[in-house]
Order: C-alpha cells, then sequence, then structure tokens
C-alpha cells in the first residue's frame, strides 16, 4: 500500500463537448472526474467498490454516481419503461434529461469540491443504448455537448457470451432491457440478449475510436483488471495533480 | 433485421398528406383563443383535424409538474423536459397524424423553447439540433403585440404568477411581476428575431378577435386546399 499522497498542485478546471452547461462555471471544478463504460455484468460495480476503498486509503475523496434514477424524472422514467409506451426518441430524451439533472445536482458540485468522482456510466452508454436503436449520432452528439469532458474514461469490454454467462449466473434470469427485446431482434430471449449485446459493444467500440477512451479487457478476472485500473488510473492522478503542464503560449 | 432508423437528425424532406399549424406568441397574445376558435370552425367544415397543446403530455407531465413545484429545473433539464414533452407528442400523435391526412393545429411549437430556453442561456445552435426532428409547420402564426398590452392582460387578470413562467429561476428580479416583465420582454426579442428565420406569419394581437380570426381563415384558405381535408371527401 502506497503512503498517503497530498496533491501539490489542484487540476485545471474542466471543459464541456462544446456547447457550455447553461449557468455553471467549469473552469472552478478542482476534482477529477473518472468514468466506466459498458455493460451490465462486465463488473463495473465490483470494480468500483475495489477503487474507491484504494482511493480513499490513498487519501482521496471520491463521490460515486451512476445513472440510476434522479428525483426530477425517476419515477416517470420507471413507469414509462414497465409500460414501453414512449417512442425510442422520448426515452432517449428522458434519459438525457435524467443525465443532467444528475450532472448539475451531483458530479458538478462534487467536482466543485474536489473531489475524485467515479462514476458509473456516463453519455457513452447513454449513447451506445441510442445509436443501436437507430439514433442519429451527430444529434446525440448535441444532445450531450453540455456535459463535462472526463479525465479518463475506461470501457470495460467484455464478450456478449461472457456477459450471458455472468448474468445468468447471478441473477438467473435476463432483463428486459439488457436484452434488447424492445428492438425485436428476436423473440428468444437468450438469443435477443446475445445479438443485442454485440450490438452494443460495436456502438461502444465505435464511439471509443472517435473519443479515444481505454479499453479494459473485462473478459478477465476480477483482480487482473484491477490492477490494470489502478495502473491507468495513477498516470491520470499524476498529470490531474503533480504535472498540471504549464499552457503553451 | 433493417437498419431501423427510428431517431433520424432531421424529418425526411417527403411531403405528408396533412398539414401543420401552430401558433406562437407571449402569455396573454391571445393565441390559445384564437387556435380554439381555428380548431372550432374547421371541425364546423368537416375537415380532419387534431389539437395539441405544449407540454401536454400525459407521462411526461408528472415529472414537469415535479420539477417546477420544487424549482429544482436547470436551464438544461427545463428545456429537455419540454423536449421530452415534445417528442412525445410529436412521435405519437403529431406526425401519425400528419402522415393520415390531418390539419394538426399546435398550439406553441419548438419556437416557444427557442425563445424561452434562450433567455435562460442555452445556445441557440443546440436549441435548434435538439429539435431537429421536428418539421417546420406549414404555416406558423404569430401573435404580436406590445410587450406593455401583453404584460398588462395577465398582471391584470391573474395576478398569481408562476415561478418558471415568470422567469424567477434567472435571478432578474426579486419581485416576480418584474421579473416577469424582464423575462418576456427578452422572449419577445427571440420571437421577432425568429420572424424572418422560419417565415411566421404575423398576426396583430391588438385587433379585435374576430377580426384577427378573419385574417388567420383566409390566410389558410389561401395557403390549404381545404376541401382535401373534408372527412367525406374520399370515396
Amino acid at each position: 500500500m502506497s503512503a498517503i499522497k497530498v496533491p501539490t498542485t489542484t487540476p485545471r478546471g474542466k471543459s464541456s463537448f462544446g456547447q457550455a452547461l447553461t449557468g455553471q462555471d467549469l473552469s472552478t471544478l478542482t476534482g477529477v472526474l473518472i468514468v466506466l463504460e459498458g455493460s451490465d455484468a462486465s463488473g463495473r460495480t465490483t470494480q468500483m467498490n475495489m477503487l474507491t476503498e484504494w482511493l480513499e486509503q490513498k487519501g482521496y475523496a471520491v463521490a460515486r454516481t451512476g445513472l440510476t434514477r434522479s428525483v426530477l424524472v425517476g419515477e416517470a422514467l420507471d413507469q414509462a419503461k414497465l409500460g414501453n409506451v414512449l417512442s425510442p426518441r422520448t426515452m432517449s430524451l428522458f434519459y438525457a434529461t435524467d443525465f443532467y439533472d444528475q450532472l448539475e445536482n451531483t458530479i458538478v458540485p462534487a467536482l466543485r469540491a474536489g473531489y475524485i468522482v467515479l462514476a458509473d456510466r456516463y453519455i457513452f452508454t447513454l449513447m451506445a443504448r441510442d445509436l443501436v436503436r437507430g439514433a442519429n449520432l451527430e444529434w446525440l452528439e448535441s444532445l450531450y455537448a453540455k456535459a463535462i469532458v472526463p479525465d479518463a474514461v475506461f470501457l470495460l469490454n467484455a464478450s456478449p457470451a461472457n456477459l450471458v454467462d455472468r448474468t445468468l449466473n447471478a441473477h438467473h434470469e435476463l432483463d428486459y432491457w439488457e436484452s434488447g427485446m424492445d428492438i425485436g431482434l428476436s423473440r428468444d430471449w437468450y438469443d435477443s440478449f446475445v445479438k443485442y449485446q454485440h450490438r452494443v459493444r460495436a456502438e461502444f467500440l465505435r464511439l471509443q475510436r472517435k473519443y479515444h477512451f481505454d479499453t479494459i479487457n473485462a473478459n478477465h478476472g476480477i483482480k487482473a483488471m484491477q490492477k490494470e485500473l489502478r495502473g491507468r488510473i495513477e498516470m491520470v492522478l499524476d498529470r490531474a495533480y503533480h504535472h498540471s503542464p504549464a499552457r503553451p503560449a | 433485421m433493417p437498419n431501423h432508423v427510428t431517431i433520424p437528425a432531421a424529418p425526411p424532406p417527403e411531403v405528408l398528406p396533412g398539414k401543420l399549424i401552430a401558433v406562437e406568441g407571449l402569455d396573454g397574445s391571445g393565441k390559445s383563443t384564437q387556435i380554439h376558435l381555428l380548431h372550432q370552425w374547421l371541425s364546423g367544415l368537416g375537415c380532419k383535424v387534431f389539437f395539441s397543446e405544449w407540454n401536454s403530455s400525459a407521462i411526461v407531465k408528472e415529472a414537469t409538474r415535479k420539477g417546477k413545484k420544487k424549482k429544482m429545473l436547470t436551464p438544461t433539464t427545463f428545456s429537455l423536459i419540454h423536449a421530452t414533452d415534445f417528442a412525445d407528442r410529436y412521435e405519437r400523435q403529431i406526425l401519425p397524424m400528419l402522415k393520415g391526412g390531418f390539419l394538426v393545429l399546435c398550439d406553441r411549437y419548438m419556437f416557444t423553447s427557442f425563445a424561452r430556453d434562450g433567455v435562460r442561456g442555452c445556445a441557440p445552435d443546440w436549441l435548434r439540433k435538439l429539435y431537429g426532428f421536428a418539421r417546420t409547420p406549414d404555416i406558423t402564426f404569430y401573435f404580436r403585440l406590445p410587450l406593455e398590452v401583453a404584460l398588462g392582460r395577465i398582471l391584470e387578470g391573474r395576478p398569481q404568477l408562476k415561478y418558471f413562467e415568470a422567469g424567477m429561476d434567472m435571478d432578474f428580479s426579486d419581485d416576480i411581476q418584474e421579473s416577469f416583465r424582464i423575462f418576456q420582454g427578452r422572449v419577445m426579442e427571440n420571437y421577432d428575431e425568429m420572424l424572418a428565420e422560419f417565415g411566421f406569419t404575423q398576426v396583430d394581437a391588438t385587433r379585435p378577435i374576430p377580426e384577427q380570426q378573419e385574417h388567420v381563415r383566409d390566410h389558410i384558405q389561401q395557403q390549404i386546399d381545404l376541401a382535401c381535408y373534408k372527412q367525406k371527401a374520399k370515396k
């Protein structure tokens, strides 16, 4: 276990993906935003738990956020999902509302207070889901252009075969949405799950090529993944706290 | 499985059998009265007509109500929740009705978001892309009147202003009536700027109600062959 690290410099402020986050001054945010993306059963939660413990032991304050339901639209969203009555675009906008509600009410305050924010999924999961449902990438990019650019994004990339195996082992059933049953890929849930996860993974990789986030092989064991994540996050924190490079003139 | 394009960025350029008519204007401009009278007239003529109102989708309403009541909306979420409401109505009702050959009447359309959310600081290009999936109406009536007249109608008749309606979230003023004045003034500037951009048909909202309605009906008759929309027209 390494010694407690006292940050010597403060990370510079944040920026957004091209559109100002209305009413928020991102230049004063001193925390670090680290995002884990990936399908359910890719092991995100386990990795997040281990990272939290590790970072706190190193002396960093950690705030965790996820795409759990916000106070604002959570109830309506759950209700809509039960009935599956909303069009894909309406769902897409509902999720975007939910995301921004969390961004402005949870993530921004934590970053302002200098926390390391560990985000259990972020805009790329939302985009990948919508892309599989036929959304236009340009429209989605504009929709999420007010989101804060994370300091690091890690995609936990597992094969659909592994995902289905883990899901069945853990829950003994498949989730309607995680199986993409709303799209009509197959009437067979198992079959639909595998097909859907193949598509989600293809979209994640397409986004990965464009946004250059890190990929972690999530077919590996828990410890191997954690080791890889810690190594990469140490570099991110070094960059953020110790080597804030002077801006070129 | 085909590549189902369910969320295109822009509407297909195809001509739809229906026609889309929207009314826009400040609170107090009388546009809701005018579109109600228009609705009555078209129904009376036997036309296939459908009416849709801003912020009225049942499923989204609850979230909007909660957000407004608890004052928990930011400019971004305020804008997005209205876009969600619109998308729900647009994809489940407005667009299918247009494909089914209806005259679709909208009390407020995306321009309301452009005007109000623009005042709240959302960038015009962001807002236009957000609503990029929606068709521009065939006719948009803009009920224009001097700011003081609109304010007078609202502030006289309904003393209880609502928080977001008055733009209180913008910190223009601690006084709710003053905040409403400033907010409405800015909204009006945005409407005026959109007049040419979207080719609004301007109606002088200071004129007597029947006169405005006549203007509206005349314009529709010039632009649309109403005989095509009569229920009994098909054989």
